[in-house]
């Protein structure tokens, strides 16, 4: 899907961002890089600007200073559309399908900027490859799959965009565990195609053991960050993220 | 007549109203169905449409009963007039979107619908000012070819209407099915954030929204026109009213739900004059609206609004 170049240039990168909500200052001097090729996870606990991460990426809020570059270059002013031909996908938070749209036109929506050319039944052919499930349900309304079922169309869909980095937003939230288990390692799987996956999770314990390096957002700022490795025997960690996880 | 040769008529009559509600209706709710919007200036781009058609009609010599042309011509110039009224009630909704609506964008509360209340007397009033007062006499031009059905009668100009309207719902349901745009319609009705973020340009969606549905409510002033042989400043609101009360009737929103509705105000409105009396004609059809919306408060078609989070 893409060539894995292990160039020590990030593909995406946060540098200073600051973003409000009004008066409300949510990310503080954030800074995050991800190489192509990489997964990386974003930690923290509710409402520390985990998901403002995530829309800041996208587009859908503009940082008020600070710049976020893909590829090297600023995206901060563009369009989501824009942002999304250059190669960014999300993976939404709840999936959030188009529920009235049959698979196959879920699947279209995600090629939505691009050609509909042989490319696109190259990928859509990679997607029923790699979810055969997804193939058996093309013709179904996605509303009425199961929430696993519509975790696959979900990332199937962020694929067709043909992305060099795709954005989950909390991919195992409302999911039973056997399904979480197959999110992560579809989420493998992808990655080792080539795929670089920067990911939103409240499910640490999972994250941290298919994530090569991760970030720790606390009330807007990162607190902490390093490999997945060193985080999973991190005390603070322990405690704040794998043992809550425990408790609950 | 007999009565049952009556009823047939008003049911021949009440579908040609039908057609025309639907075709107003469906303007309402591609645009509600995509920006949660009531758009009140849609009453008088419906006005403006009639009013369209009936120049272009003019400026071929038809007019009054002539039947200056017929066969091939006739359609010709039908299909012209048909056309202008469309394209041109297109451009003005875009226009009223761009001018009045966009500007709005991501304010809360009601002031993009009380801007469209505004927009709509500025339409009134301009027709008002340049094509004055006075009712318009709509040309009559089709043949007085007429096809008996039992004691009732079939005139060409209900085929006529038929067949415009039929067409252009059928286009409709093909649009919204099969291209890019129309699945980026749907897409943003059902989820406008997740839409954006597939790379739908929403501004352009809801453009095209405007577009399609001021050109359908040309197409039903032109058939207003032509089934009412008159037009005048002030059948926005009538006609308007109930269409927007069809459209609500089948579900707000709903594509099906403006059709379905428009052809149960359309009968309501014929055969209450005929079974009851004329001026019953809104009770009944309010009364019914009142009784839908507390069983099914979605209306006939709607699905109840998802929790958008």
């Amino acid at each position: 899907m893409l060539d894995a170049t292990t160039s020590s240039q990030s593909l995406l990168e946060f540098r200073d961002v600051n973003t409000h909500y009004g008066d409300l200052h949510v990310l503080k001097d954030v800074n995050y890089n991800i190489a192509a090729g990489e997964i990386v996870c974003l930690l923290g606990g509710n409402a520390c600007g985990k998901s403002t991460t995530m829309k800041t990426i996208m587009g859908v809020v503009r940082p008020t200073t600070g710049t976020v570059l893909f590829d090297g270059k600023p995206i901060e002013k563009l369009s989501t559309a824009e942002r999304v031909k250059r190669g960014l996908a999300p993976v939404l938070e709840a999936r959030r399908l188009f529920p009235r749209m049959t698979v196959y036109e879920n699947l279209e929506m995600g090629a939505y900027t691009r050609k509909k050319g042989p490319e696109f039944l190259e990928d859509l052919e990679k997607v029923y490859t790699l979810f055969p499930r997804v193939k058996e349900r093309r013709s179904q309304l996605s509303g009425t799959l199961s929430g696993g079922e519509q975790q696959m169309v979900a990332i199937g869909r962020a694929l067709m965009a043909r992305p060099r980095l795709i954005c989950m937003d909390e991919p195992s939230m409302g999911l039973s565990p056997l399904f979480v288990e197959q999110t992560f390692e579809i989420i493998q799987t992808i990655n080792r195609q080539g795929m670089t996956i920067f990911m939103v999770e409240q499910n640490a314990n999972m994250a941290l053991q298919i994530a090569h390096r991760a970030y720790v957002l606390q009330t807007g700022k990162v607190v902490l960050s390093g490999s997945a490795a060193e985080m999973r025997v991190n005390p603070v960690i322990r405690e704040a993220y794998l043992g809550e996880l425990a408790v609950a | 007549m007999t009565a049952t040769d009556l009823l047939v008529q008003q049911i021949i009559n009440g579908v040609s109203l039908g057609a025309m509600y639907a075709l107003i209706a469906l303007g309402f709710t591609l645009v509600y169905g995509i920006m949660e919007l009531i758009n009140f200036s849609h009453f008088n781009v419906f006005m403006v449409g009639s009013y369209i058609a009936l120049y272009v009609l003019e400026a071929f010599g038809i007019s009054g009963q002539s039947t200056l042309m017929s066969g091939w011509p006739l359609v010709g110039v039908l299909v012209v007039a048909l056309l202008v009224a469309m394209v041109g009630c297109g451009f003005l909704g875009v226009v009223i979107e761009r001018l009045s609506l966009r500007p709005l964008r991501g304010v809360k509360g009601p002031s993009a619908m009380i801007t469209t209340i505004g927009v709509s007397y500025i339409l009134f009033n301009l027709v008002l000012l340049f094509l004055g007062t006075d009712t318009k006499n709509y040309p009559n031009p089709l043949p007085p070819l007429t096809f008996a059905i039992g004691g009732a009668v079939l005139r060409l100009r209900e085929i006529l209407i038929w067949v415009i309207s039929l067409a252009l719902m059928a286009g409709l349901y093909v649009f919204t099915r099969r291209s890019k745009m129309g699945k980026a319609m749907r897409a943003t009705a059902q989820d406008p954030d997740a839409a954006r973020m597939m790379g739908v340009e929403v501004d352009r969606v809801i453009m095209t929204a405007f577009f399609l549905g001021s050109a359908l409510a040309g197409a039903g002033g032109m058939i207003f026109g032509l089934y009412y042989n008159f037009t005048s400043f002030v059948i926005g609101y009538s006609a308007g009213l109930r269409a927007f009360t069809a459209a609500v009737l089948g579900g707000i929103g709903n594509v099906p739900g403006a059709m379905l509705g428009g052809m149960i105000i359309g009968l309501i409105e014929t055969l209450s004059g005929q079974v009851v009396a004329v001026r019953w004609t809104d009770v009944i059809i309010f009364s019914l609206l009142v009784l839908v919306l507390v069983f099914r408060p979605a209306g006939l078609l709607g699905r109840v609004a998802p929790n958008k989070s």
